[in-house]
């Protein structure tokens, strides 16, 4: 089958890949661009783990087609941070020991950071709310809410 | 079906022209959040996709005297956010807004919703309970549907080949006209439908019910509209008499299944429940509103 | 080894040295390792629950353009019936093998039968629509009571059922029964003066592990075959798959990528030696990845159970007897957990009469694998819910019962020893003087609390400690991480040599750079890996004692470490572990320590819980509105981990109690194989779980650790059942408690 060519913007930088019209987002990222940060859990968008935002929206790549990427911005976890300095949210997950594995947890940064984008206050039913469509198997939520309403606070007051 | 064609078009003519006469099997898609599922779990039969998000038509919206007029593919997330639509149709926004989750709402539309035609979508009984229209476009023009005559059976409904559903239309409620949906699910998130209610009341100003529609879902092959369920509110002041007998109307209209996600006696009884509640919380948005 | 005892680094939260990674992506677990080259694997599974393989063609798959190899059982070496440890169970090889890739019977939904590489994943999927196989379909048997009933449907033609008195003539489904046995039960019967007694039923549950099983790998023919996986134990993945392939340990090496979640699950081999004969006959490197669907179906959940409990007191409170009866699913082949549920359901109590009988039930399901605690969540659910049947019929507090008979240091066990020094006791106190049981419910709630043990293991551990010149070292370990250990090994390496933990990096060895480690599991890691670290550490400190003395000149035993620093006690000199690893060159080398270990003496952990329920009695719905997890940790290494391991816990047992199970067609098709159907607990359907952490020393390691992994399943079973039969005034006895189980529930009692 002829592979499509497109051109799109992946963490603010300019982005060019090939892929065949049945690939998901999820599969170009992780297979044609190496950007194993996005992980699979399901691909069936139950569990939040390729959680990704295109043109700012959080979704997941597993229920986005590649060739949708055409022409807008993707946003993974590999925009978020950089190695000089992680982000609010990401020093506050490793401060409250909110992972344990860990493949949650570049899924629940990034809907992490479309949260407080949105709702800079939430309330702990808002956070866990917003966050339900993000599994984790591990920490049984306490720590990761924790985390997230503290970078909230954090946020707000460096604001 | 493995998808080895996609197009994204810039208008519902030129969608629909993709739609008609296509040598393999064509399939429109807004959020994708069903169609992309479907396509992964057989991989032989050729998919081609007709991606509406680029048409701005089918992503707007318009509020105005005469009611809402919607752009089926807009996602969940614009659609609950607009303040001036939750005002009017509080349960449309609601029903809305459960489907899935925060990154599904990213994706999900109303008219994927009701495209997709499960029994157990949560948008349908609330458009029908606010009495919504149903715009299709072909390349012979423009029909109207009721939305409970636009679903004819599971995953199945009423458009052909080369159509489109290009808009949803819902009439301004008056004052006094409020709409609520409820569903039920096992955990509190991300689960689907095991019954779901949708309810519009209008109370004139001595606090009666003079008009009503409760449509449910996930209890038939489609959602249903239940005419004795309304019947048993019109003329009251919703009281608890008319409430109960409106709930075990409902229960007995409803011909739900057993299956992973409940049994049939269960889903019958919760049915109940939901018209139950879902009717208190139209009759206090319905009084709000006068 | 004191109580309250003074640490430099042990019993911080540290930020743990992965953590970087794990926040950015960067971490690379099981599915994220590609070579120049790869192809993809992918397996054609049953479509049927039971079956007789009657035909199998793969030459249409194989013409394929792109297909580069097939693999079927016949692939295997013959292999025999001799027993591997793989992990937390043991499985005889040709089950293994078998369960791998089906032989002439196909046993479950799922049950593998043909693998396919190809150049790309949809050619390899193509490929499987290709095979041709005839099946003989066979009536299926899926719980245990269909299982072990005259004229069942077997399994196996060759099982005989061991354990009884006489061996069987005649097949069955039954691989194994077990008895343990203490005291006289007829006496403890005859003395008691209340009798409770239910049969209670958990549902398959898995572990549900976010990350689905995972390996690229590479077979040399004349050189290292190498395997890259998501595993528990890399050093049990080698063994088998040697095993099976009749390979050499030392020709094939295994890299354990980072973890996401195992529980358990990853303590056995599925993907593994598959794409390896893939490679084999292909020449290429071969990647396989299971999607969702074949996790839920074709790994290894934890077992469904019917359990008989009967337990007999006194009017005074004391427990005079305990007896059960506990069948497990196996699944396909032998090996259910049933021995550790026997060991551990009565465990919490000392009591002087028991009596427990176990049966191995072999049914057409998956075969389950160790799931956190295996075996004891299942039977301890059974004991804990008649505890608290048994505290209302003596109108007594259920924490209050409990202490009145709870298991102390020297409480004999029904497994055969006696209990050393452990910490229930406490735990118990804590729960009776917490916040949490304070707290007054409200309309339609209700309160459960129950109680959990869990023996933990030690075994072998292999550490060392490479130091640098500039006085920073690598800690090569063998334990994969799951849950955040390397931080605790940079403590526990960090705090003998009193240098900051940072400074010391832990590694996770593959099987060729560092010596054999037992899997990451039964609670042990921090325990006896913990151990190897330490005794690493000690070996460090020794060396750069002796070089020390060798720069001044004195003998090792006048030099003394204490804080970072050798002292010479015959002069008044100081050199600080960097200055000997800046002259180390000139003293003998670079420093190097070693910790090779057969831990023992792990210390069990003790948990007790509470929890509060608010039901919808319209619905059935349940809502946890409360729950605190208490455990003995012995000594916390890491608070915020051990609290995550408590919390992790007690949430898996919440899902399992309320919405978790396997739903399975007549024909014993899976159902629910997916995230939407299986329902594990998302966050807006908890509370935060309150933690308390108990330390009660384990005398038996250096800082008093306890391991803590595993416990905080046990209790929640329980704990959240009774809540839900206190709200509803309504016995509970079958899990999980979903909307239209509870509804049921109240219906009835109406």
């Amino acid at each position: 089958m002829a592979k499509i060519h497109i051109t799109t913007s992946i963490n603010g930088e300019a982005t060019e890949f090939l892929c065949e019209p049945h690939e998901t987002l999820l599969d170009v990222l992780r297979n044609d661009l190496q950007m194993t940060g996005t992980k699979e859990g399901c691909g069936s968008g139950d569990c939040g783990a390729c959680s990704v935002t295109v043109d700012g929206r959080l979704t997941c790549a597993c229920l986005v087609l590649g060739v949708e990427a055409a022409g807008r911005e993707i946003g993974t976890i590999e925009g978020i941070g950089s190695s000089d300095k992680l982000s609010i949210i990401q020093e506050k997950f490793l401060e409250h020991a909110a992972l344990q594995c860990g493949i949650c947890t570049p899924g629940l940064v990034v809907s992490a950071q479309a949260l407080i984008e949105q709702n800079p206050n939430p309330t702990e039913a808002e956070a866990r709310y917003f966050l339900a469509g993000n599994l984790c198997r591990c920490t049984g939520y306490d720590k990761i809410i924790r985390a997230v309403l503290d970078a909230a606070a954090t946020m707000r007051g460096a604001a | 079906m493995a998808v080895v064609a996609y197009n994204a078009p810039q208008s519902v003519q030129e969608a629909v022209a993709l739609l008609s006469g296509s040598a393999i099997k064509t399939k429109v898609m807004a959020g994708g959040t069903d169609l992309i599922i479907q396509s992964k779990s057989q991989t032989i039969e050729p998919l081609q996709i007709v991606d509406l998000k680029r048409i701005a038509e089918m992503m707007g919206y318009t509020l105005t005297d005469a009611g809402l007029s919607l752009g089926p593919s807009m996602c969940c997330a614009e659609f609950t956010a607009l303040q001036d639509v939750k005002a009017l149709y509080p349960g449309l926004v609601e029903a809305a807004y459960l489907i899935g989750s925060t990154q599904v709402q990213g994706r999900a539309s109303i008219g994927g919703n009701l495209c997709n035609s499960s029994p157990a979508a949560d948008t349908i009984p609330a458009l029908i309970a606010v009495g919504a229209q149903c715009v299709i476009a072909s390349a012979a023009g423009e029909r109207r549907v009721a939305v409970e005559d636009f679903v004819t059976g599971v995953g199945r409904n009423c458009m052909q080949p080369g159509e489109l559903l290009q808009r949803i239309l819902v009439a301004r409620p008056d004052p006094g006209t409020r709409d609520a949906y409820l569903r039920f699910i096992p955990r509190t998130e991300m689960d689907i439908a095991v019954a779901g209610a949708g309810v519009s009341v209008t109370l004139d100003h001595q606090g009666l019910c003079s008009a009503a529609r409760v449509a449910l879902g996930a209890v038939a092959p489609t959602a249903i509209l239940v005419a004795a369920a309304a019947a048993a509110l019109i003329g009251t002041s919703i009281d608890e008499t008319a409430v109960a007998k409106a709930a075990a109307a409902a229960s007995a209209a409803a011909s739900p299944i057993s299956d992973r996600r409940g049994t049939s006696e269960f889903r019958r009884h919760i049915v109940g429940v939901l018209v139950k509640r879902a009717t208190l919380i139209a009759k206090e948005r319905a009084l709000a509103s006068l | 080894m004191s109580e309250a005892r003074e640490f430099k680094y042990i019993g911080q939260s540290t930020i743990r040295p992965d953590g970087f990674d794990k926040v950015t992506g960067r971490a690379n677990y099981g599915a994220d390792l590609a070579l120049p080259g790869m192809i993809w694997g992918k397996i054609l599974r049953s479509p049927h629950a039971h079956a007789n393989i009657k035909s199998l063609d793969t030459r249409r798959a194989e013409a394929l353009p792109g297909v580069l190899a097939v693999a079927t059982h016949s692939d295997f070496p013959s292999v025999s019936d001799q027993a591997i440890e793989s992990g937390e169970g043991s499985l005889t090889l040709l089950d293994l093998a078998r369960n791998v890739l089906a032989k002439d019977k196909v046993l479950y939904h799922g049950h593998a039968i043909v693998a396919v590489a190809a150049k790309t994943a949809a050619i390899a999927e193509q490929a499987l629509a290709l095979i041709d196989i005839e099946y003989e379909v066979l009536k299926p048997v899926l719980d245990v009571r269909e299982a072990m009933a005259a004229g069942a449907p077997l399994l196996h033609a060759d099982m005989f059922t061991q354990g009884l008195p006489e061996k069987p003539t005649t097949a069955s489904n039954v691989a194994t029964r077990l008895e343990f046995k203490m005291g006289d039960i007829e006496a403890g019967f005859s003395a008691a003066e209340v009798v409770v007694e239910r049969e209670f039923y958990t549902p398959t549950a898995h572990q549900g592990y976010i990350e689905p099983h995972a390996c690229t790998v590479r077979f040399e023919k004349d050189g290292q075959s190498m395997i890259w996986c998501s595993t528990q134990g890399h050093f049990d993945v080698r063994a088998s798959t040697a095993k099976l392939l009749g390979m050499e340990l030392g020709k094939l090496k295994v890299i354990a990528s980072e973890i996401g979640g195992g529980f358990g699950g990853k303590t056995t081999v599925y993907l593994e030696p598959v794409a390896l004969i893939l490679s084999r006959k292909s020449g290429r490197p071969v990647k396989m990845i299971m999607n969702r669907d074949e996790v839920f179906k074709a790994t290894g959940p934890g077992s469904a159970t019917r359990s008989w409990v009967k337990i007999g007191a006194k009017k005074d409170g004391s427990i005079t007897a305990m007896q059960g009866r506990l069948a497990y699913e196996a699944g396909a082949f032998k090996g259910s957990p049933v021995m550790m549920g026997c060991m551990t359901a009565f465990t919490p109590y000392a009591v002087a009469n028991m009596y427990v009988e176990g049966f191995d039930v072999v049914v057409n399901k998956a075969k389950v694998a160790a799931y956190r605690a295996p075996g004891a969540p299942q039977a301890e659910f059974a004991v804990e819910m008649l505890i608290n049947e048994l505290a209302v019929k003596l109108g007594r507090d259920p924490i209050d019962l409990r202490l009145q008979n709870a298991a102390k240091e020297g409480t004999q066990t029904i497994y055969g020893p006696k209990l050393k020094r452990v910490g229930l006791v406490e735990c118990l106190e804590a729960a009776r003087d917490s916040k949490h049981y304070q707290q007054a419910l409200a309309e339609n709630q209700g309160r459960g609390v129950a109680a959990g043990f869990w023996f933990n293991v030690g075994g072998q551990s292999s550490v060392h400690i490479n130091m640098n010149p500039d006085g920073t070292g690598t800690i090569v370990e063998g334990s994969p991480d799951i849950g955040g250990s390397r931080a605790s090994m940079q403590m526990m390496a960090a705090e003998r040599p009193c240098i900051a933990p940072s400074l010391l990096k832990p590694i996770i060895g593959d099987t060729e750079n560092v010596a054999f480690s037992a899997g990451t599991g039964g609670s042990r890691t921090t325990f006896a890996t913990g151990m190897a670290v330490i005794e690493a550490a000690e070996d460090v400190v020794a060396q750069m004692k002796q070089r020390a003395a060798s720069l001044w000149n004195v003998t090792a035993e006048q030099v003394d470490w204490a804080d970072g620093v050798a002292i010479n006690l015959a002069g008044e000199e100081r050199l600080s572990l960097a200055e000997i690893c800046a002259s180390a060159d000139r003293t003998g080398g670079q420093i190097s320590g070693r910790g090779n270990i057969n831990a023992r003496g792990a210390g069990p952990s003790f948990a007790v819980h509470l929890c509060d329920v608010d039901v919808d009695k319209d619905t059935g719905k349940v809502d946890v509105v409360r729950y605190t997890a208490i455990q003995d940790a012995g000594k916390a290494i890491h608070p915020k981990y051990v609290e995550g391991q408590y919390q992790g816990g007690a949430v898996q047992g919440i899902g399992w109690a309320l919405n978790e199970e396997y739903i399975y067609s007549k024909e014993g098709l899976l159902e629910n194989a997916g995230f939407l159907d299986y329902r594990v607990p998302v966050a807006s359907d908890l509370p935060m779980i309150d933690t308390i952490i108990v330390e009660v020393p384990n005398n038996f390691h250096p800082y008093g650790v306890r391991g803590v992994g595993e416990s905080g399943i046990i209790p929640p079973l329980a704990a959240v059942g009774y809540a839900v039969e206190d709200a509803i005034g309504v016995p509970v006895t079958d899990l999980p408690l979903s909307p239209p189980r509870v509804f049921g529930l109240i219906q009835g009692s109406r």
